[in-house]
């Protein structure tokens, strides 16, 4: 006798989404306030749609939180929103008020210090502001060498720290969950999800996504090797610069001034596949924050980055 | 060549295995080949790897494909990986996770993590070296973790000429240790990961090898452990209970499957109930079965929590409170038996101590050793004890009820990792006896509060002088009361421990016990133990109901102590004619918040008595 789940997911894709789920329900057994880190792009839409998955028939028993840099595409605000209304969910918007008083921002204090003060700042603003507990996000390990030794529930010392040496090993699925005071953790169903996986997902489970994700004619400068989409009228012009309209779309989604997109064609999630299938690049190049020095995501998520 | 796999084309599934080798095995430019070949590598991260091999490489002007794989700053610039790490990469049949597993002296525990959730693994070996302690190691704890599938890969072939005596006789060696293990397929190969040989494509060097090559194996092995053809079990994760229609138990089957309208008893209770709804990924569905993640609704209200474990009602797991298991220890500090960790076994989190060490395993040759500890990367078979009852199967029938860990109850440290042999029967047998008089009773007789004072302190302190004083005070007010004193004990119920760690723990545990068993009686107990640690402290405190507890912590600094030396201690340590001597070769931790500290350079045992008198004096005026 067969189950009567819908065989449409690969073994495989059933097998991660299974881990996913249980990893969610961990959560929420195991900690007082948890959060769910919503970063709009592709990884987080995953992450919110096994947890609606998870907690059925019931609601998510944790809101959301957006990190909102004052750069985000607005394309991806308004999805927020829109997802956020069908889906009758909490969410909490965070900006961190002294960078926004001091108008930091990538183009005029370099993609460094804002990702420090809107991203990494703002965000242990927001976890100590909600008491937040365990901070789940759509991390993976295959993103970069840094995040391949990541565990599943990363343990963070009093002030969001992550030191490589205070992880903890992780058997079986026996999470260790225990924190003491001021500590936190971080959470990653993900983890052993590649970029393949989530798109195959995405596709099998017809998850909404970001329109940017799909190709389509859109006014680009090209600056420093990249493609970048004016997204609003922020970024002056330099001498030389001209913006084109492009056939383009973007494999990450991060603040627009530091976000590269690439030429494609890919219209449809089976285009978007099978460019991916192809490609030879991988999918962080995009990333204007990562290339900045070597082990660059080491430094940063020690100091608490996502 | 392999590619990207076709969506949702792939027929064998998900295969996670585990590389394990010593530090120059190859074992980073095996996976860093694999990943190559499979062309999972991208071009800017090949770029950064061509800049990086100039800075940090061991092959010259190559690519070193190790740097792929070797992760973070640290351990690139010492050349050794630190910690494990997940590889990911796929074949048109199947996609992979690797347990990178590095070889130095962290690899009992990084192995073991990487093994935990491993189907397959791959050894390693040098064909210059053949096999070593370090192969036969490995092959162990993989056998130990349960991986029943395992391959041979006899690297840098090309270093010996691609001879096949060496790697015949490297296969004989290693059959010869490894037959014994348990593994269902052992399958060698002789590769050479810098060059490509018989990893991915056949080589031309080895014309007498007829074997697959090493991605041929993986991509066709069965692993299947037929996980749903065993009893069904559903350890209860999340009691989910949106609104008054609807409570639905999720959790992940752990083994065997579950249709609607079929009985489920909780392993417990033993109360049973008939499964009513299913609800998958995709919602209702008629049948649940090993690895999926569901939320069961029974039709009966049944008392289940996070930590209860569903399974049919005449084939339900054992349900014991004492167990016998190997248990990997995984902490720098040494797990000392009688000592109080957190186990968490399923989704169940208790107290539970090693009762005792059966005996150790050295790993290298498999032979059982004596022990009165187990230290970093020991592995133990032991007599453990949970605080209640727990449902659990043997790790051999079950890895999912049958593994626990072990976490240090003041670090949160994962401590130990544990796999159940059986249960202890004498667990099932003995229950406690529940008596109509109790301790209230007992001490309202007496028109008193039961309390155990516990100094603490050096040899020397004083300990014991004030809670004589105490005693006395005590007693001309007409309180019913007891001592203990450490040196006393340890004449008689004490009289076989001496004085490491593991027996000075022994030593507190069995005091408490017996200052318990007083309190029971209804007394005011003083017990004056050097007690150094502060684990067994709180072990004590923990045995006695809230407020009973009173540490009281005798301060006198070792300069102090050593010059009093009532009992000329102080100067055999000194001497060496004491080993294990609290101050001097053995640690004092003191009490980070004990109720009373006394500082006996401030004032005489009197005062310092009538001060404990007086901070009890609430306490004992009783309800």
């Amino acid at each position: 006798m067969q189950t009567t789940a819908p065989a449409r997911l690969s073994p495989h894709l059933r097998r991660l989404e299974a881990e996913g789920i249980a990893i969610l329900r961990e959560v929420a057994a195991s900690f007082r306030r948890p959060v769910l880190l919503y970063s709009i792009g592709k990884d987080s839409s995953v992450v919110l749609h096994l947890a609606l998955k998870a907690f059925a028939p019931g609601r998510l028993p944790f809101p959301l939180l957006h990190i909102a840099t004052g750069w985000d595409f607005r394309a991806m605000l308004d999805f927020r929103d829109r997802r956020v209304a069908e889906l009758g969910l909490r969410l909490v918007v965070h900006t961190n008020p002294e960078g926004l008083a001091r108008g930091i921002g990538p183009l005029t204090h370099g993609s460094q210090l804002h990702m420090a003060t809107m991203g990494t700042e703002a965000l242990k603003q927001a976890l100590d502001a909600g008491g937040f507990d365990a901070a789940l996000g759509g991390a993976r390990r295959d993103e970069e060498k840094a995040r391949a030794k990541e565990r599943v529930f990363s343990h963070r010392a009093p002030g969001h720290l992550w030191e490589p040496r205070g992880q903890r090993p992780e058997l079986w699925s026996l999470y260790n969950t225990r924190i003491g005071p001021g500590e936190t953790m971080r959470v990653f169903p993900l983890s052993n999800w590649t970029e393949f996986d989530v798109w195959d997902y995405i596709a099998a489970e017809a998850i909404p996504v970001v329109p940017l994700y799909f190709a389509a004619p859109r006014p680009v400068v090209r600056r420093a090797g990249a493609l970048i989409l004016r997204d609003d009228e922020r970024m002056p012009l330099e001498p030389g610069e001209r913006p084109e309209t492009l056939w383009v779309r973007f494999r990450t989604m991060g603040d627009w001034p530091l976000t590269g997109a690439h030429e494609s064609r890919a219209e449809t999630i089976d285009q978007v596949l099978a460019e991916i299938r192809e490609s030879r690049t991988s999918e962080r190049q995009g990333r204007l924050i990562d290339t900045d020095q070597e082990a660059s995501m080491e430094r940063k998520k020690r100091e608490g980055y996502f | 060549m392999p590619g990207r796999p076709p969506p949702r084309a792939q027929a064998h599934g998900l295969l996670r295995f585990l590389a394990c080798g010593s530090v120059d095995d190859g074992k980073s430019t095996l996976i860093g080949r694999l990943l190559h070949d499979s062309r999972l590598i991208m071009e800017d991260t090949l770029a950064a790897v061509a800049r990086d091999s100039l800075k940090h490489g061991t092959v010259g002007e190559e690519v070193d494909l190790a740097l792929l794989v070797d992760g973070l700053e640290a351990e690139r610039q010492q050349g050794i990986t630190i910690d494990v790490a997940y590889r990911f990469f796929a074949t048109a049949r199947r996609s992979y996770i690797v347990a990178d597993t590095p070889g130095h002296e962290q690899y009992t525990r990084n192995m073991a993590t990487g093994a935990s959730n491993c189907e397959l693994a791959v050894i390693l070996a040098d064909a210059r070296k053949g096999v070593l302690t370090q192969t036969r190691r490995h092959s162990y704890i993989c056998s130990l973790l349960g991986i029943r599938h395992v391959v041979l890969a006899v690297n840098k072939i090309d270093t010996v000429g691609f001879a096949e005596e060496v790697f015949d006789r490297i296969v004989g060696d290693w059959l010869t240790f490894a037959a014994g293990l348990g593994f269902q397929t052992m399958v060698p190969v002789p590769t050479s990961a810098r060059f490509g040989d018989n990893v991915t494509r056949r080589s031309g060097n080895t014309p007498w090898y007829r074997g697959p090559t090493l991605l041929e194996h993986l991509d066709t092995v069965d692993v299947e452990a037929d996980a749903a053809a065993r009893p069904f079990r559903f350890p209860v994760q999340w009691v989910n209970r949106p609104n008054q229609d609807f409570r639905g138990f999720a959790g992940t089957v752990a083994a065997g499957r579950v249709a609607l309208g079929e009985a489920l008893a909780v392993a417990g209770s033993g109360r049973q109930g008939t499964v009513a709804r299913i609800l998958g990924p995709q919602g209702d569905q008629t049948e649940a079965a090993a690895g999926e993640a569901v939320t069961i609704a029974l039709a009966e209200e049944l008392d289940v929590a996070r930590g209860d474990v569903l399974a049919p009602p005449d084939r339900r797991p054992e349900v014991a409170d004492q167990f016998a298991a190997h248990l990997l220890w995984m902490d720098e500090e040494a797990m000392l038996p009688g000592r109080q960790y957190l186990m968490r076994i399923g989704h169940l989190w208790t107290p539970a101590t090693v009762t005792s060490i059966r005996h150790r395993v050295e790993v290298n040759t498999l032979e059982h050793a004596a022990a009165r500890q187990l230290g970093l990367n020991e592995i133990g078979f032991c007599n453990l004890s949970a605080a209640r009852p727990v449902p659990l199967d043997a790790y051999a029938e079950n890895r999912a009820t049958g593994a626990f860990i072990l976490v240090d109850r003041f670090s949160n440290r994962t401590a130990g990792a544990g796999m159940v042999a059986f249960p202890l029967r004498r667990a099932t047998n003995i229950h406690h006896e529940a008596f109509l008089v109790d301790r209230r009773a007992r001490a309202a007789l007496d028109g008193q509060r039961p309390l155990v004072l516990w100094f603490t302190g050096l040899s020397g302190s004083g300990k014991s002088t004030i809670a004589k004083l105490v005693e006395q005070l005590l007693h001309r007010e007409g309180r019913h009361t007891y001592a203990l004193d450490g040196d006393n004990l340890r004449h008689g119920l004490n009289r076989d421990l001496g004085f490491t760690d593991a027996d000075r723990v022994e030593n507190i545990r069995r005091a408490g016990e017996v200052a318990k068993l007083f309190a029971d009686a209804g007394l005011v107990v003083l017990c004056s133990f050097i007690s150094p640690f502060r684990a067994e402290r709180r072990m004590v405190r923990s045995m006695l109901e809230a407020g009973e507890f009173v540490e009281v912590f005798v301060d006198a600094p070792l300069e102090e102590c050593m010059r009093r030396d009532p009992k000329g201690l102080y100067e055999k340590a000194r001497r060496g004619a004491i080993r294990n001597f609290t101050g001097i070769d053995s640690p004092y931790e003191p009490p980070e918040r004990p109720e009373l500290r006394l500082d006996t350079t401030a004032a005489p045992a009197e005062a310092l008595a009538r001060r404990v008198l007086e901070h009890l004096r609430p306490r004992l005026a009783g309800d």
